[in-house]
């Protein structure tokens, strides 16, 4: 039967052409050169394309927004190189980037743990629910499904201070309720009510992971006596931990790029759904309290034309979230190799 | 046993890395070079015949993208062989980056005060063009005139016009006993005051004016010019040196203290979109507001019955700021440097901005007011009483707009920023502030100037 594998047949091509004689009727070493150039171009054929992607996609905007961060780039003129400036500029004389910068890192400290540790408290319970437990996996996913924009608009309808069901019934209790996406001090905390209510994306996930932890694991120790709150620590939490992890890491990073869900309960609670108002004036309300690092980038970069600057900004969120997610691996173990 | 290490790459894999990056790295360099073109020669005497296609983009959408294709057909006629594309709701930001990429864009029309400062170095400098056709600068109301220039250079000409003044509802003041609109801003807190009810639970039932900055059209800019402050001096922000800034914030805080910022804030949270059907003056909830002149063509479609009438914005008594004008802003129109047919573009924009019947339809379709002076005086403006004040404000000499800078809307979000905090807390401290607002405004031109 012929070998099917251009690659495997190289070597016996190689030893053929050795003992077979020069003529022109039988060219076994030409052959194989030409099947070894022929499963080369194939390969490397294979390779080129997904490395210009590479190289366009990644390599290319990772340098040039390098670059562009020591320069002064208004998006129409030259870049002009003004070295460290641009850094100067965001670490000691920026009025918003430190508040912009402190919301990032409330919703990376709070929004993901809240978010896994609901979703993880709603998995273990849906899987000791035997009855009716598809209705009631149904029903926790389901606001996963509504687009993140109209589950803002929503919530932000519901929890109107003014005209929302939330503080009308607040209201028939004789409660004065709070301003909640109006209030600055409440805005973060309410978007986080949102969070908690979409979380079905990574309950699925916990929930898969749970079903898989092995059944005899939980026999066993039970019958070594361990207590619900034991068998949680040392078998339930060792098996999903790769879980655990995947959650934590794209958790964060979608954290540190949290932007739409705040610039649309800004927009919605400010009264201002568009026309004349520019991003300068719809994001971060109330009072810059959802104000985000990456929605100051973006007016900086597209708003004011500070595209130098938005770039240094960028570098810096690259630095930040690289190093959150090296510490969230190191600390996993994942750079450790299992030995003997 | 255990090892930290990753396995490092082997050679020829490290070698290729080093090699994408140094591509990588050797293609920003190369592709970071583009530079600014310069204004070419213009031709002594207007050309005689017109041919070629002209790339028009601007901002605007659905009903008043129309109104702009109209103008443009009519162009056509009057230059068979012109053939105009149009790239409509493309917003300031978008048109910016097309330029700065070499796109295709003869004519462009964004808004002054935000990019203006940014985009006027891609624009060509119209002066040559304005002698030789004989277009003078006074055709144009005096604001819009000096505020479509930048440094210096005529970069751009202005098509249509904002005008800020003050809505009141008749039935609500006439209930309340007035029966003229108020003329200084202590006057509009006095019948504010007096307009306002309340509910049994003490939460707000009808506002009379709503002073909270941040609400609607309610700005540093807008209320700024209504009190003739200063923004900057010699370049450089000079807010805090600005007695006028000081009284009227003063002024401001005092107003919200006395209805309650939580009661205000609450009342403002329940009100309809600024830009529905649910607009708060529309429906009576609040008895006066401050608008653009824009309010007129919405009531009329979406509260035709409600009984208002439209005036002047009231002035700070004491500040110099003289009843009458007010806060104005301008779309401005050029030809881009890099326009391959600028005589047709030159003609485009000309044709947009100083045939009175071109700025007469354009401002009857718009419902903006006409920056050329024969269009406002022209007979076939269409124009209720109620919109007939924003078109006297636009001519009066104290009109003002906030000064166009490199930083574009930077300038007045910064003053915005620090207002809507201090609105919030007890007061104090306003001359300090106002230098951390005149600091913070310096860095941002001083990064955006550097060198």
């Amino acid at each position: 039967m012929p070998d099917a594998n251009p690659i495997a047949t190289v070597p016996r091509a190689r030893a053929a052409a050795h003992h077979t004689p020069n003529t022109p009727e039988a060219h076994p070493k030409r052959a194989g050169r030409r099947r070894t150039l022929r499963s080369r171009l194939s390969i490397g054929s294979m390779v080129i394309l997904p490395l210009i992607g590479l190289v366009a996609f990644f390599l290319y905007p990772l340098c040039a927004n390098l670059y562009y961060s020591f320069t002064n780039y208004d998006l129409v003129g030259s870049p002009k190189w003004i070295g460290l400036r641009n850094y100067d500029y965001l670490f000691t004389q920026d009025p918003r980037v430190g508040g912009a910068a402190r919301n990032t890192l409330w919703f990376v400290v709070i929004l993901v743990p809240v978010r896994m540790a609901s979703s993880l408290g709603i998995a273990l319970l849906l899987t000791r629910r035997k009855r009716a437990a598809g209705f009631w996996r149904t029903l926790f996913y389901l606001p996963a499904l509504v687009p993140p924009v109209a589950s803002v608009v929503g919530f932000v309808f519901l929890f109107n201070p003014g005209t929302g069901p939330i503080n009308t019934l607040l209201r028939k209790f004789g409660i004065d309720g709070p301003l909640w996406f109006n209030d600055p001090s409440l805005s973060k905390p309410s978007l986080l009510l949102l969070g908690v209510w979409m979380m079905g994306d990574v309950m699925v996930i916990f929930l898969a992971a749970l079903l898989d932890v092995p059944k005899d694991q939980y026999e066993a120790a039970e019958l070594d006596g361990a207590s619900a709150r034991q068998k949680f620590r040392f078998i339930t939490l060792p098996n999903i931990s790769p879980v655990l992890l995947f959650s934590a890491v794209t958790g964060v990073i979608a954290a540190l790029q949290y932007f739409t869900e705040a610039a649309v309960a800004s927009s919605v609670a400010n009264g201002k759904t568009g026309i004349d108002a520019g991003p300068d004036r719809l994001l971060g309300y109330p009072n810059d309290s959802l104000l985000t690092y990456t929605q100051w980038m973006y007016v900086q970069g597209f708003n004011s034309f500070q595209l130098g600057y938005a770039a240094a900004m960028a570098v810096v969120l690259f630095v930040v979230a690289a190093a959150v997610i090296a510490v969230l691996l190191r600390r996993a173990g994942m750079f450790q190799q299992k030995g003997a | 046993m255990t090892s930290a290490n990753p396995i490092p790459p082997p050679r020829p894999l490290r070698r290729a890395g080093a090699l994408l990056i140094a591509l990588a790295a050797g293609a920003t360099l190369a592709l970071s070079g583009c530079a600014v073109a310069e204004d070419g020669p213009v031709a002594a005497a207007a050309p005689t015949h017109l041919s070629g296609t002209v790339q028009l983009w601007h901002h605007y959408n659905g009903r008043e993208a129309k109104v702009i294709a109209s103008i443009v057909d009519d162009f056509e006629q009057r230059h068979p062989d012109v053939r105009v594309r149009v790239h409509a709701g493309q917003q300031d930001t978008k048109i910016t980056q097309v330029v700065s990429s070499g796109g295709d864009v003869d004519v462009m029309l964004t808004n002054v005060n935000a990019t203006l400062g940014t985009a006027c170095k891609t624009m060509s400098d119209l002066a040559p063009y304005m002698r030789r056709d004989g277009v003078p600068d006074d055709a144009f109301q005096g604001i819009f005139a000096q505020a479509t220039a930048f440094e210096g250079r005529r970069c751009s000409l202005p098509t249509t016009s904002d005008v800020y003044g003050l809505y009141y509802n008749t039935r609500l003041l006439a209930e309340a006993g007035y029966t003229t609109p108020p003329r200084t801003l202590r006057e509009l807190e006095d019948m504010a005051l007096k307009l306002t009810t309340y509910k049994s639970d003490g939460s707000i039932g009808t506002l009379g004016f709503n002073p909270l900055i941040g609400f609607q059209q309610n700005t540093s800019a807008t209320l700024g010019g209504t009190a003739g402050v200063t923004w900057t001096k010699d370049g450089d922000s000079a807010v805090a040196d600005s007695p006028q800034w000081a009284e009227l914030i003063a002024w401001q805080h005092d107003f919200v203290r006395k209805i309650g910022y939580d009661k205000l804030k609450t009342f403002t949270a329940g009100l309809g979109d600024e830009w529905s059907a649910n607009n708060p003056f529309q429906n009576g909830r609040v008895a006066m507001t401050l608008d653009g002149e824009w309010r007129v063509a919405f009531i009329e479609e979406q509260a035709p019955r409600l009984e208002y009438g439209t005036a002047p914005f009231p002035v700070l008594a004491g500040s110099g700021q003289e009843y009458g004008g007010g806060f104005v802003s301008a779309a401005d129109i050029g030809v881009a440097k890099r326009s391959g047919n600028k005589e047709a573009a030159w003609a485009l924009v000309k044709y947009m901005t100083t045939d009175t019947d071109a700025a007469v339809k354009l401002a009857n379709g718009l419902k903006n007011i006409p920056t050329l002076k024969s269009a406002v005086a022209s007979p076939a403006l269409q124009a209720s009483p109620q919109y007939r004040t924003f078109i006297e404000a636009s001519a009066h000499p104290a009109g003002n707009t906030s000064p166009v800078t490199e930083i574009g809307s930077t300038l007045t979000a910064t003053m915005d920023d620090f207002w809507t905090d201090y609105q919030r807390g007890s007061g104090g401290n306003l001359k300090r502030r106002l230098e951390k607002v005149d600091t913070d405004i310096d860095n941002a031109l001083g990064l955006r100037r550097a060198k």
